[in-house]
């Protein structure tokens, strides 16, 4: 059993068995009316630490169209949730129930392109139909990528490969779409500009959205609700509730971002205050 | 106690009696600059070489016949129509031993890359076939299906499945898992996946593994047809080592050159035109 001095953690029993390799036992389900519920959601991994479980009886519910953030340190369970919803765990152990809508999107860290096929072809990757390539076409002149549909994936940028993978998940219509640190890999600049455009994308097309993040302030800026996990748990739950722009020099905005710089165990003293 | 003392650079150059000022360069790694028309300049020395040699008579023409004696026994050979019939024979055997090899390698390669009971039956067999040459099988070749076309394109097949297997194998599981998982978040279907992710992710691979495999494909050829032959380039250079016809013999080694080097040359272009989409360090 691991112990944490000076952190006061019951240690239970587990009722998991023994960490198997790639043992799934949850119930997924799919949901009519685009809402996410999760219940009782418990993930293991063979090497974790103490019994290996990363997820600890996890609720959460999302309405459709809602926007949630997901806040935590290495090691929280913040991606292993998001790959449960996305139903890309194949090796884990694992048990609870899971209840998504029928179309879901994923964007990953990594814009995650096929570098062998041109921009458009990655946008409509894997649909097919009628309309595909006009909705695929309409899509990357919303991300502001109009023109670029013959490009190769290598001559884009960073964050132009970035928002070719937001037009391959709009363009499917999702009523959830689950984010991975989507621009975790860019630069500050490029950051800033693309936080608008997911806010633009994400009023035109109200889909319920998970964003997994380890930066505070995207987290504030972008989302309804603000959730923080840590050891696989939800330590704070926060409406962010604040209208109109979301500025950083808002004291709503500042009282926020101190309060759930708290819940992740960051000290007073190591915050930078703006 | 120690006293800091500024790197010497920092330090005020120390007086030298000379006042030349060296200018510091990076020492440059890389191969540096092409060179215009490099590709053909060693075969041009190696011809420029042979044919001095044969004209100042340091080459005597029973060794090796002079360059222009290649030529019209090649325009001869042409006439006679002997050149023609037996490079018809030599292509037909190469090509379908090149084809049927290149099917094979790569359907076991596709079997073998995309399930886990494919490469433990499949992968351990090719490699040890990897480890004996294909014409080390050819006497037992021969007891089994004879000295007739079969026994000459099986041979051929054997050496050129191969380098294809290999490479595509290769190629294949070398695929990025973050595809697969991409693969599965837009829900793919297997043969889609296999369409868009698995086929075009192994192309280089298996590109590479067709260059071997075209080189391969000449050199059985040689072998097989200087064996037991009744045609084919090979066997004309047999007849002619008969006879001491030195100069057919270059006729037919300058030929499986031509050959060898025209095939690889096609596949580079079509490697050129199939990969576009990548960017290494040689473009």
């Amino acid at each position: 059993m691991a112990s944490h001095p000076g952190r006061l953690r019951v240690p239970e029993r587990s009722d998991v068995p023994p960490p198997v390799h790639g043992v799934l036992a949850d119930e997924r389900t799919t949901t009519s009316d685009g809402t996410v519920v999760v219940r009782d959601l418990v993930r293991a991994y063979g090497l974790g630490e103490g019994d290996g479980r990363v997820l600890r009886g996890l609720d959460l519910s999302i309405a459709a169209g809602e926007f949630v953030a997901i806040l935590g340190r290495s090691g929280s369970g913040k991606s292993t949730l998001l790959r449960a919803l996305a139903g890309l765990d194949h090796d884990v152990h694992g048990t609870g129930t899971i209840a998504v809508p029928d179309r879901v999107s994923v964007v990953f860290q990594d814009s995650r392109l096929l570098p062998w096929a041109r921009v458009l072809d990655n946008v409509m990757l894997g649909l097919r139909g009628p309309r595909v390539r006009e909705l695929g076409i309409e899509r990357l002149a919303e991300v502001g990528l109009a023109g670029r549909e013959r490009a190769w994936p290598t001559e884009l940028s960073g964050g132009e490969q970035q928002r070719v993978s937001l037009a391959r998940s709009l363009v499917r219509e999702p009523q959830l779409l689950l984010a991975d640190e989507p621009f975790g890999a860019l630069d500050a600049l490029t950051r800033i500009r693309m936080h608008g455009l997911l806010r633009d994308l994400y009023a035109r097309h109200e889909p319920a959205v998970l964003l997994v993040t380890h930066d505070v302030d995207e987290a504030i800026v972008l989302a309804d609700r603000v959730i923080v996990l840590d050891h696989g748990r939800i330590a704070l739950h926060v409406e962010v509730g604040i209208d109109g722009p979301r500025d950083t020099t808002d004291p709503r905005f500042a009282d926020l971002r101190a309060q759930l710089l708290a819940a992740l165990g960051v000290p007073l003293t190591e915050r930078t205050h703006p | 106690m120690s006293t800091l003392t500024a790197p010497r650079a920092l330090v005020a150059p120390r007086p030298t009696g000379t006042t030349r000022i060296r200018r510091r360069t990076t020492r440059r790694l890389g191969p540096g600059r092409t060179l215009p028309g490099g590709a053909a300049l060693g075969l041009v020395a190696l011809l420029a070489v042979w044919t001095i040699g044969s004209a100042t008579g340091f080459l005597d023409q029973r060794t090796l016949s002079a360059p222009w004696t290649v030529v019209t026994t090649t325009g001869e050979l042409l006439e006679q129509g002997r050149l023609q019939e037996n490079l018809a024979v030599s292509a037909q055997r190469a090509f379908l031993g090149l084809a049927l090899g290149i099917v094979l390698g790569t359907l076991l390669a596709l079997v073998s890359g995309l399930s886990r009971w494919g490469e433990a039956l499949i992968d351990g067999p090719v490699q040890v076939k990897r480890a004996i040459p294909s014409l080390a099988l050819l006497p037992l070749l021969i007891l089994w299906l004879g000295i007739g076309e079969t026994m000459k394109v099986v041979t051929i097949l054997l050496g050129v499945f191969v380098p294809v297997y290999i490479h595509t194998h290769n190629g294949l599981r070398t695929i990025d898992a973050r595809y697969v998982e991409l693969a599965e978040t837009v829900g793919l279907s297997r043969w889609e996946f296999v369409r868009r992710v698995v086929l075009p992710g192994a192309l280089p691979g298996f590109l590479l593994g067709l260059r071997f495999a075209v080189t391969g494909a000449w050199l059985s050829l040689v072998v097989v047809e200087q064996i037991n032959g009744t045609a084919g380039i090979g066997y004309m250079m047999e007849l002619a080592r008969t006879y001491g016809q030195t100069e057919i013999i270059v006729v037919g080694l300058v030929l499986y050159g031509v050959l060898g080097f025209g095939s690889d040359a096609l596949v580079r272009l079509v490697q050129r035109r199939a990969l576009t989409w990548r960017r290494t360090l040689a473009d």
